[in-house]
């Protein structure tokens, strides 16, 4: 197995770490997972129990949205997928900055691979293009349960529950990127990708589908072929 | 309804085999160095992304709303080295109280 720095730190110390600094974000991924469930059972687009099944396999806030809004308005079943999985294109390069520390089996790996979402990765992110594997899935387990559990109780009535974006939830979402984003910045390099990554996604935002902006963010990275 | 199966299969099992896709292939292998120091850029331009696009963006369009006194609020605390859980909390609280007052 490969090592790294951080090996001598027991894994159930990392777990428990990446899972505490998830809760708070679990509150409001839960709350997400609510509101989905609703759009999801009350809008026609979907159904109660495919709502469930999705937030739990496919476990990404964004895509589901998207694909549950398309199908609400009458969108094609070829438009939700494509929409969905355009969005979820960006856990390829995430999927690879992290290949190294999600260590076993393929079976294991692939399992370990189904807990990175934005908020884990972002979690278990250490600068440098260093991870810890524990923290990404503490923090993936507990925000799978909340998503998972948000989206039975929204399906069940989470009318209820009123809006969250009335609670400034969705702003929750942009403060923790930044925050994760601020102890990333520790050389030109970085700051340089980061804020090439921002135009292009502020830029192609109004001209290419909801996802597509992400995706070519990460070519900001290639300035890394650059000056090392 | 038979229909939303199919939707709901292909979203999820695409979606799983996009995550998979780097961990089960490429595996413990060491990344040539190039290769690294893109990789090592990877995390910094896609939450920079994530933190415009989620202040931002709303489908197509760009709008300003209560997020980014949320996120300004979420600056404030960052630079005043607060712990990652109150930026968050700080963020939605300004952006709950501006939709209070009625901005955004």
């Amino acid at each position: 197995m490969t090592t790294g720095p951080d090996d001598a730190t027991p894994i159930r110390f990392e777990l428990r770490r990446g899972a505490v600094t998830a809760l708070p974000l679990a509150v409001a991924v839960g709350l997400f997972g609510m509101s989905f469930g609703v759009l999801s059972a009350t809008t026609g687009g979907m159904g109660a129990l495919p709502a469930v099944v999705m937030s739990a396999t496919t476990f990404a806030g964004s895509a589901q949205f998207a694909a549950a809004s398309i199908l609400a308005g009458g969108g094609q079943p070829i438009a939700a997928v494509a929409a969905a999985l355009l969005l979820n294109a960006r856990y390829l390069p995430i999927g690879i900055s992290v290949a190294r520390v999600l260590t076993g089996g393929p079976l294991r790996r692939f399992l370990k691979a189904q807990l990175v979402v934005d908020e884990s990765w972002a979690i278990a992110a250490r600068g440098g293009g260093e991870f810890v594997a524990g923290r990404l899935l503490g923090a993936g387990v507990v925000l799978w349960l909340s998503w998972v559990g948000g989206t039975v109780v929204g399906v069940i009535g989470g009318e209820a529950l009123g809006d969250p974006t009335a609670l400034g939830l969705d702003a929750a979402f942009p403060a923790l990127f930044l925050a994760l984003l601020a102890s990333q910045l520790a050389d030109r390099g970085a700051v340089s990708a980061a804020l090439l990554g921002a135009g292009i996604a502020v830029v192609l935002t109004p001209f290419t589908p909801p996802g597509v902006p992400i995706i070519a963010a990460s070519a900001a990275a290639l300035i890394g072929l650059l000056d090392r | 309804m038979s229909g939303i199966w199919g939707i709901v299969a292909a979203i999820g099992l695409g979606t799983m085999a996009i995550k998979a896709a780097g961990p089960v292939l490429l595996g413990s292998r060491p990344l040539p160095r190039r290769v690294k120091s893109v990789v090592a850029l990877l995390a910094p331009a896609l939450l920079a992304a994530l933190v415009a696009t989620a202040t931002l963006g709303e489908g197509q369009s760009l709008v300003v709303d209560a997020r980014v006194i949320g996120v300004g609020a979420a600056v404030a605390a960052i630079a005043v080295r607060a712990p990652t859980l109150a930026v968050v909390v700080v963020a939605a609280a300004a952006a709950a109280l501006a939709r209070l007052a009625g901005i955004g």
